[in-house]
């Protein structure tokens, strides 16, 4: 059954979403707090569900085969923009990711979460059309409106809802972003004044001038590479991720930065190969340093959330490298280390948060021996610590391998280098896990708190599912994203004379 | 042409110097309980105006002097219905503090008028009566609070400050007539085309540094943050927006196609006045406590903007402009009728840090600022970003990058004092309530957070083609 429009319903249902909480909350009596947040907490669930069962039924009828984008509408609107929608094989994943992620968000939120919880569910619905919108536009100006836009609902999750230095963080993640993204839409204006038309697929196809385009390459790459985030540009990430709500860090980690890989393959790549190969020894160059620098960091930090914030940077760092090796393993390794990514990366906060709920500390020092206290926590978390580590029947590792073994016919020194940082990753997540959970119960606030709840293990065992089946059997990806990225390759190595 | 047919261009004016005249004897004989009479009368005489405009004829008349073009008529047709909006607040402000007059409105219609004859002036005598007249009127605007020693004191300074302008401007005109040999803007380009003296150059810039103090870009700025802070709310709210359009529109007439031939010589002032604008807006406005001086700093970025797009010297700079100053327009309208909604046990808010907690009081109130703060900081998909998107397409188009990115930086430190407001509403707590807001006022801010976004980007799809349409008759490519 063809359900018509089913990218625009998508993308705007839960935007739909927050305007029936809205509607619902005007409708209510003033003085019942407690049942306008519960009816709240239930229609974004309900929308965010509605939402993940549209996004399998767009997989399902994916055609996997064609390179050519689906499930397209296009209307005019004025001057040369269009409302102009379709994914391919890239960006149809990232939507399910998206929409995956998001029930789990709502439900992380469910209990942990007092004030406000009506303008909570409406930050986090906008905060899915905005993005869900990023991946499924094909048009350059929408693209940078719903990219742009994320920026306003995660600034108010981490104003509103973040921790004790939440104004300093989202102010820093605000003007970051927007400072990098101004210049990306400099470049796009540039781009639509001497191509003509703002669609993406048309630009992709139209050579730019040999001498504009690191011009323009910069200016994209400022963008993104802040999103990703890359060194050195990174550190309001760390930020941000230890001061927003748990459900903020997951969509931080899990989707946002996603944006910043996807902008690359989808604009730097093909639209400007003569600067992607150019610039390729600098953004290895950063990439690997990323790896390396951020692990070492991250081994020497006493707050945990910031631990797995620094581990995020470096293993951004294998997907750009692995986007900008240019060969069919590292971008399909990068697409598949980002999708994995996002589910590892939100399960680990997903297991800071059922800590400091308990808790309410991230201190290091503060745990140890927990697998006595909470057994049930210590596998999931022990489970997603191997799988952050990269460890071979879990997702992680084949992004890695892929990314290096791309990364490895273009420049065997990054390779080399990359590698290492797969050991330094097991160093500092294995201490953590070591210290956190392992040895004798020291401090005695530890006792006295039940191991996961039910709702808990509804959260993990999703992720738990995704991350093994994604590592076991990884052509549950490939099926999607072979067909485009060969396209993509093909016509980046012949533009580039490879 | 003969005198019918020109006074038949000039439909709306006579529309609104009638009713001026008719509507200031009733008011006279009746004194201030005419009020409300007068307020519904003007509102009616302007919107009469409005329709007159829209569907009259084109043409020029008055030998010259008076053009109706696509221009004139797309900035007319809009500088009446917010002048309506104007005297709309102005009720709800004036009746709040029981200084109700007669004379308001009279006085806004008359700057309207001058505004009216600035964007159809079709020479210099056409220009500087237009201006003047809008100019006096502002001066006594903003002295409008007599009693208040901040009112008059802005009213003194907007008054001795803007004469200075005038005569720059006037002794720009006297060089300009003295080395071309006419008044009329079409004289002026033929004589320009046999040959162009440096008198001809000064003359020019005068009249550039005149118009710029008008639409208070830097460095000509100064008046503007005192001025703001001392005059009534729906004044300034009046100052910010049509005027400067009128005055932009006159610049574009007179730059793009009077002295289309000079382009290289004042595209380089109207870039350093840009430049210098969004600088001095961006980082003056960081340190404002006052809510309407930070306004005042934000206009003056704005106004950055827009000159920005007028340097670009070409058809689409001008269409840009066009856009740009009705998006803007309506965002700060929404913003100054927001800071007239707020008072706290008859106190009016006037300090940003009072804005305080205000999510947890007022919601509605507090989604429309912060709707209209996301728009002027040009955040897609509000309308403010559509404003600069035009502005710096239309820059980037006439290869001014550097210009461009020294805006677009400008415009995220800028960014900064708009998050501050939002930041205050939303994550600081400890407010208490604050007072009704009159009805009006409430509307006409939700309608321009309406605006802001979504209507915007349905009204873009006819506004677009409008402005298209209307620059056609400047003849640029």
């Amino acid at each position: 059954m063809a359900i018509p429009n089913l990218l625009s319903l998508i993308t705007f249902l839960p935007l739909a979403g927050a305007l029936v909480i809205l509607a619902v909350k005007a409708l209510s009596r003033k003085d019942d707090e407690a049942v306008i947040g519960t009816n709240a907490k239930w229609i974004a669930l309900w929308t965010t569900l509605a939402t993940l069962a549209l996004t399998i039924v767009l997989l399902a009828q994916f055609d996997r085969t064609t390179t050519d984008y689906q499930f397209v509408e296009k209307a005019q609107w004025f001057s040369y923009l269009s409302y102009h929608m379709g994914v391919d094989g890239i960006s149809v994943l990232f939507v399910a990711l998206t929409a995956f992620l998001m029930p789990l968000c709502i439900l992380a939120s469910w209990t942990n979460i007092k004030e406000r919880l009506v303008e909570y569910m409406i930050a986090f619905l906008v905060l899915q059309t905005a993005v869900i919108g990023v991946f499924t536009v094909l048009d350059l100006f929408l693209f940078y409106m719903f990219f742009e836009f994320g920026l306003v609902p995660m600034f108010l999750i981490i104003g509103i809802w973040g921790g004790k230095d939440r104004i300093y963080a989202s102010y820093k993640f605000f003007l970051y972003t927007l400072l990098g993204s101004v210049l990306m839409l400099a470049a796009m204006l540039y781009m639509v004044g001497v191509a003509g038309t703002s669609s993406i697929p048309e630009l992709a196809q139209y050579e730019f001038l040999a001498a504009a385009q690191p011009w323009l390459w910069l200016a994209f790459f400022a963008s993104f590479a802040v999103k990703m985030p890359m060194w050195p540009v990174h550190t309001w990430l760390p930020d941000a991720h230890v001061q927003a709500p748990t459900a903020g860090s997951v969509m931080l980690a899990g989707i946002l930065l996603k944006l910043g890989g996807y902008g690359f393959i989808r604009f730097n790549l093909p639209m400007f190969p003569l600067a992607s190969e150019m610039f390729t020894p600098f953004v290895l160059t950063l990439s690997v340093i990323a790896i390396v620098v951020t692990s070492l960091i991250a081994f020497r930090q006493t707050d945990i959330k910031k631990l797995i914030a620094y581990s995020s940077v470096a293993h951004m760092g294998f997907v750009t490298m692995g986007i900008f090796a240019g060969n069919q393993e590292g971008v399909q390794g990068a697409v598949y280390q980002m999708i994995s990514h996002g589910l590892i990366s939100g399960a680990l906060f997903l297991c800071v948060g059922v800590v400091y709920d308990r808790w309410h500390t991230r201190e290091i020092v503060f745990y140890g021996g927990l697998t006595k206290l909470l057994p049930h926590f210590a596998f999931v978390f022990l489970l997603f610590t191997m799988a952050n580590v990269g460890l071979p029947g879990t997702s992680g590792f084949v992004g890695e391998i892929l990314t290096m073994t791309g990364l490895y016919q273009v420049s065997t020194w990054a390779a080399f280098v990359a590698a290492t940082g797969v050991i330094l990753s097991a160093m500092y997540a294995l201490t953590l896990y070591k210290r956190v959970m392992y040895g004798e119960v020291t401090n005695e606030a530890l006792k006295g708190h039940p191991d996961l709840t039910a709702r808990e293990i509804l959260i993990f065992v999703p992720l738990i599912v995704g991350t093994i089946a994604l590592g076991v059997y990884p052509a549950f990806v490939f099926d999607f994203t072979t067909a485009s990225v060969d396209a993509l390759v093909a016509q980046y190595q012949t533009l580039i004379g490879g | 042409m003969d005198l019918s047919a020109s006074l038949n261009l000039a439909l709306p004016e006579l529309i609104l110097a009638i009713s001026v005249l008719g509507i200031v004897v009733y008011g006279a004989l009746r004194g201030n309980k005419s009020a409300f009479t007068v307020n519904a009368l003007s509102g009616a005489a302007l919107i009469a105006a409005a329709f007159a405009a829209a569907f009259g004829s084109h043409g020029s008349g008055f030998s010259g002097s008076f053009i109706s073009d696509g221009v004139a008529v797309y900035a007319k047709v809009f500088i009446y219905i917010v002048a309506v909006a104007i005297i709309v607040l102005s009720k709800g402000y004036f009746d709040r503090l029981n200084q109700t007059k007669f004379e308001f409105p009279i006085l806004i219609l008359l700057a309207t008028l001058g505004m009216s004859m600035m964007v159809s002036a079709g020479d210099l005598i056409a220009l500087y009566v237009g201006l003047e007249l809008q100019s006096l009127s502002a001066y006594i605007l903003a002295a409008f609070r007599r009693d208040d020693p901040k009112g008059s004191e802005a009213g003194l300074k907007y008054f001795v400050l803007g004469s200075l302008a005038s005569g720059l401007l006037l002794y720009g005109a006297s060089l300009i007539y003295g080395f071309t040999g006419s008044m009329n803007f079409e004289a002026i380009a033929e004589a320009l085309k046999v040959n162009t003296e440096v008198g001809v150059i000064f003359g020019l810039v005068f009249l550039i540094s005149g118009l710029a103090f008008k639409i208070s870009a830097a460095p000509f700025h100064m008046w503007t943050p005192d001025v703001y802070e001392g005059a009534p709310t729906p004044v300034v709210a009046f100052f910010a927006g049509v005027p400067k359009f009128a005055a932009l529109v006159l610049f574009a007439r007179v730059l793009t196609d009077t002295f289309a031939d000079l382009y290289s010589q004042w595209s380089q002032v109207i870039l350093l006045l840009a430049t210098l604008s969004f600088l001095v807006g961006a980082l003056g406005g960081l340190m404002q406590k006052d809510i309407k001086r930070l306004l005042a700093y934000s206009s003056i970025a704005n106004m950055g903007y827009a000159l920005l797009a007028l340097a670009a010297g070409t058809g689409y700079g001008v269409q840009a402009l066009l856009l740009f100053m009705v998006l803007y327009t309506i965002d700060t309208t929404g913003l100054f009728s927001a800071q007239m909604a707020l008072s706290r046990k008859g106190v009016p808010l006037t300090r940003i840090d009072q804005l305080a907690g205000l999510s947890k009081v007022s919601m509605p109130i507090t989604i429309a600022i912060t709707l209209l703060c996301l728009s002027v900081l040009g955040m897609p998909p509000f309308s403010g970003f559509w404003a600069k998107v035009f502005v710096f397409g239309a820059a980037i188009e006439a290869g001014h990058w550097v210009f461009a990115a020294i805006g677009l930086v400008a415009s995220v430190v800028a960014a900064f004092y708009y998050l501050r407001i939002i930041k205050l509403m939303w994550f600081d707590g400890g407010a208490e309530e604050i007072d009704a807001a009159p009805a009006a006022t409430k509307w006409i801010l939700y309608a321009s957070a309406a605006f802001a976004f979504p209507l915007s980007a349905f009204a873009l799809i006819w506004l677009y083609p409008l402005a298209e349409n209307a620059i056609k008759s400047f003849g640029l490519n």
